[in-house]
Parts: C-alpha cells; structure tokens; sequence
C-alpha cells in the first residue's frame, strides 16, 4: 500500500507543460516571411516607395508640362526654377523638369538592364570558378581559364571596344548597354568568387558534399544565399555606376546624343555652368541620382535583413 | 611550383591582351594622321607611314611590335615627336602612382572606418549616418566632386591650390576626389560583410570567454570580413596608380591617364599598345597578389587542388 507520505513524494503532471513542445507560430514559407520581414522594415519600404514613385514619375512626369525635353526657347534660357518652369530651365532655354523626367527613362534602363546583365553573368562566372577552384584537377582548369578571361576583359582598353561596337552597331541606348555589360560583370564575378572561395570551407558545405548534393545545388542554395549581402551591395553600385559611365560615353561623343538627355549627360553639361551659380542644372540631376541611389541602398539592406532566415523574431 | 605555373600564366594573359588590343585597334576605322592628310602632300604622308612601319601588311607590323615587346621596347609615339612611349611611361606613372597611392590609403582607412562604425551600430543614429554619407560618396562621381572642392578650397577660400602639379598641397584636393567613391563602396562592402561576421559562433564564443570588444573587432571581427575589400580593392590599384583620366585633366595633372584616352582618339597605335601592356602588366601581378593574400588572411581557402 502507498502511504500518504509516499504519495507526497509524487507530483501529478502540469498538462500545460506537454504544448510546449507543439510549434506554436504559424509555419511560413520562405517567400512570405522574407515579404513579411520587408515589410516590417520602415527603410526598405521607404525605398520601395521612392523608387515606385521615381520610375512612376519617369513615365508621366515629361507630360506634366507643356514643354518637351527638346523643346528650345533661347529668350527664356537659363532660367532659376519657377511656377512656370519648376526644375529652371537649360542654357537652350529647354524645360529642365521635363528634361530630368525624361532622363531618367534612359539612366535608369541604362542602369538596371547593365545591373541586371552583370548581376547574371558575374554570379554565374564567379560561382563556378570560386566553387572550382581546388577541386582537382578540372576544377583548377575551370578556374584559371574563368579568371584569366575576366583579366584580360578587364585588360583590354575598354574604350577601344566601345568604339568597336560602334562601328559594328547603331548608336543608340542599345549599344551602351552591351558596351557596359562586356565588361561591367568582371568585377561582380571577382566579388563573388572570393566570397565562395571563402564560404565553401564552411561545415555545412562539407556536410551537403557528403550527403551528394550536386554541386549546382551547393552553389545556387548554399553558398550564394550566404554571400547576398556582398551580392546586393555590389548590384546597388553597378547602378550609378552605368549611369555615370553612360554619360563618360556620352562626353565622349559615343552615348546617347543631344537633345536626348540622361541625368549623367544633364549633371555633365551643368559642369560648365555650376561656377556661374545656376546650381539648378546640376543639383536636379545629381539629386536624382542620388535619390535613386538612396532607394536603392535602403531596399537592398532591407532586403538583405528580409532574406537572411536569422532575422525571424 | 603554383607560382612559377602563374607567372608563366601571367606572360600568356599579357601577350593576349596585346594580341587582342592589336585586333581591336586596327579594325576599327581612323588613321594616325587625319588631320595632316589635307595640308600634306602624298609623298610625305607616304613617307611618315613608312616610318612608323604602317605601311606594311597587318601581319609583319604584329610581328614588329612582339619583337619590339620582348625587349621591353614599347616604340615611338606617333603624336609625340620626341618622346618614345617607354619615356612617356617614365614621366607620366611616378605622378600618376603617386596620386592613386594617396587617394588609395584615404579610401582604405575611412572606408574600412565607416563600415566598422556602421556595423557595431547597426540599425542605429550612426550607421544611418555613416550609410548616408557612404550613399553620398557614391552617387557624387569624381567628375562632379572635382569642380565642386576646386571652387570652395582654392576659389573662394584660397585653402589649395587650383590645379597643376609640383608640392604635395597640389596633390590634396585629387586625391580627395579619387578617394570618395572608393571609400564609399569600400565602407558598404565592409557593414555588410561585417554584420555577418559578427552573428557568427566564434564572435560569440570570443566574447564569452571575455576579450575586449576592441580585440574582437581586431583580430576575429576584420580579419574575416576584409576579403571582399581586398577583391575589390585588387583592380582599383591598378586602375588608380596608373591614372584616371578625368582627374587628371580637372587638375592639369601630368599624369599617365590621359594618354589611355588620348591615343585611343588619335589612333596612336604604338601608345595605345604600350599604355595597354603597362596597365595589363600591373593588373595580373595585382590580381595575382590578391588571389595569394586570400590564403594568408584565412588560411582555410584552398586555391588549388595541390592545396598551395
């Protein structure tokens, strides 16, 4: 018989304590909790909403005039902003609101599209030769002949091969983009191949080698992900880059011609005048591109945090 | 033996450079004496192609200029009468190194600062602020930044001097505006990189058995999160010590830059090639430099599979 003491000595279970091992929080997939981490992250929404409302403002803003981006009036040239011409006008006596709007069709295709076109190759290109590199034999080959083309890419006088391209091709927008993406993915593919170099003697890389995962597999879903912080700052400066590099082409007479305008062209032509004290020609397109650039930087550390599955709270 | 292997290597990529370059600048159209072709006679231009062995078939002019390259000849300038293009390197690239060393360390010390500043304080009043400045730099390109620091500092406060080249004060106000954008990149490559090396075991595992926030920082911190700076960094050196462009001209700086630019316009052939032989010989000993420092900095990263 169990006494009454002895039965002291025993506690009855506290059901409660059995839900605790039950998961309590929904189970989300990954593409909704990275939308929700955005979200939840004030900056990278305001960079959302900029860059919705600069990309917006390049469709319609031009019509919110009465002037086109080409249109001259030399009696009105020169012009500080006012209620008639907000963003002032160029020393042509050409609309500047319109002529920023208008310019930033071009800077940002320019911009995006090379972005995008090194974002591709350059991850391509460095997640292979950084992945094999030291994996025999092959693996070495792979490497050296990845790495000396991206040498000799970059080796190359690169204005030579615009001028090349020019030859072959029309000028146009075109044209500076794949002038701009021939060489733009070396320094993205460089980035990445010592971040994988580095990320690949990690435990978890040894640990999906074991269980024979291919090696694809390794690079797109292991490595790459743990690299993305490095990846997403690289892409947010590939962006000002081509645009800047499209109005250097554009001085030189090779990129897009007056009386088109792109903000690189429009900060370029300002250079003359800023000594003057006409700071609107060259601070509308510089504010631009600094604004783009702005987005961009906070919706890529946003979008950074968001993807990274630590950051669940 | 991987070094011998890589300098053999570096020889082929170089004489691929030039091979190609060759190529590329004979096939487009242009010739070196377009604007003498008007006022001189037939006879004479016939005679200074000879000179320059232009006159002869594309083959032989390649094969010229090899045997010329194996002997550290880079020949004559075309648009420069009295200097060759080995002098022309000679002037032009101790000037030139020495602005972009300058404007190098710059980028490096205040880019590395931000990017660590930014990280400890992630999220908070000064990564914002080092961020905002860093966006700033970037979106500011040299070509803007110049004009704008000669107009304050030697305009209207008379700080600097304008432009030209001579004391170490010429060399303050181009080596700023080289350094901005470098610096910018260099601090957001640096948070970035820095913010995940701090979440990981071994940051944790430092502090727990009680080092110095600034030890951690030191010695586990930057050390694992230079790397993508150094990759970066490989390039930029070779592009900076062998002048910009740009700058060069703001600044009316007797530098190597602008002859990068400025043969390609005159169709200089022999300075395009020597400028473009430099510039490549430079590049891959950089490159090859930075592939070496990986293993130093994380002795983990395996380049061959020889394991050196």
């Amino acid at each position: 018989m169990i006494s009454q003491k002895e039965d002291a000595l025993f506690r009855p279970i506290d059901r409660s304590r059995l839900e605790s091992d039950v998961i309590q929080r929904p189970s989300l997939s990954f593409g909704k909790q990275v939308l929700i981490n955005i979200v939840k992250n004030k900056m990278a929404v305001l960079g959302a909403i900029l860059l919705f409302a600069i990309v917006i403002m390049a469709i319609v803003g031009p019509h919110l005039v009465p002037y086109s981006y080409s249109d001259q009036n030399l009696a009105n040239g020169s012009q500080p902003p006012s209620s008639k011409h907000w963003f002032g006008t160029d020393d042509l006596g050409r609309d500047m609101w319109s002529r920023t709007w208008y310019g930033a069709r071009i800077s940002l295709t320019v911009g995006l599209v090379a972005a995008l076109i090194d974002l591709v190759i350059g991850v391509l290109v460095g997640g292979i030769s950084g992945y094999m590199a030291g994996r025999g034999k092959l693996g070495d080959r792979i490497d050296n002949i990845l790495m000396r083309i991206v040498e000799i890419l970059y080796g190359i006088p690169y204005l030579l091969v615009v001028i090349l391209l020019m030859v072959i091709m029309e000028q146009g927008l075109w044209t500076i983009i794949i002038a701009l993406s021939i060489t733009g993915w070396v320094g993205m593919a460089r980035i990445i191949r010592g971040q994988i170099l580095q990320l690949k003697q990690q435990e978890y890389v040894m640990a999906a080698q074991k269980l024979g995962t291919s090696h694809a597999k390794i690079i797109f879903r292991h490595l790459l992900p743990n690299a993305l912080g490095i990846i997403i700052v690289n892409l947010t400066f590939t962006i000002p880059q081509a645009i800047f590099a499209e109005s250097f082409l554009s001085f030189l007479g090779l990129g897009v011609q007056a009386p088109f305008a792109s903000w690189g062209t429009m900060a370029n032509d300002a250079l003359g005048v800023i000594l003057n004290g006409q700071w609107w020609r060259l601070f509308f397109p510089g504010f631009m591109i600094a604004l783009t650039m702005f987005a961009f930087n906070v919706f890529g550390d946003g979008l950074q945090d968001a993807l990274d599955p630590r950051t669940r709270k | 033996m991987y070094i011998v292997k890589r300098l053999l290597t570096m020889i082929v990529t170089i004489w691929l450079i030039a091979t190609l370059t060759f190529i590329i600048m004979k096939s487009i159209p242009g010739d070196p004496f377009a604007s003498d072709a008007n006022v001189l006679p037939e006879e004479v231009l016939q005679n200074i192609r000879a000179k320059y062995n232009l006159d002869k078939p594309l083959p032989v002019q390649y094969a010229l200029y090899m045997k010329n390259l194996l002997t550290f000849d880079l020949g004559p300038s075309i648009q420069s009468e009295t200097r060759d293009v080995n002098t022309l390197i000679a002037d032009g690239f101790p000037v030139s190194a020495v602005l972009g060393l300058q404007s190098l360390v710059i980028a490096l010390l205040f880019g590395i600062l931000l990017g660590i500043i930014a990280a400890l304080n992630h999220n908070r009043l000064l990564d914002h602020v080092a961020m905002f400045l860093a966006i700033i730099g970037i979106s500011v390109p040299s070509f803007i930044l110049a004009p704008l620091l000669i107009k304050y500092f030697a305009v209207e406060w008379k700080l600097l001097p304008v432009a030209s080249w001579g004391t170490w004060a010429h060399s303050i106000l181009p080596s700023i505006a080289l350094a901005t954008t470098p610096m910018a990149v260099i601090a957001r490559f640096m948070r970035s990189s820095m913010l995940e090396v701090m979440r990981q075991n071994y940051i944790k595992t430092a502090e727990a058995k009680g080092l110095s926030p600034a030890a951690i920082v030191i010695k586990h911190g930057i050390r694992n999160a230079i790397l993508p700076v150094i990759t970066f960094i490989g390039p930029l050196f070779a592009v900076l010590i062998t002048g910009t462009f740009v700058i060069e001209k703001i600044f009316a700086i007797p530098g190597l830059g602008k002859y990068f630019v400025d043969s390609i316009f005159n169709r200089d052939y022999p300075v395009i090639l020597g400028t473009t032989v430099f510039f490549s010989t430079i590049l891959v000993i950089t490159l090859f430099l930075v592939d070496i420092s990986y293993r130093l900095i994380d002795p983990r990263i395996k380049l061959t599979s020889r394991g050196d």
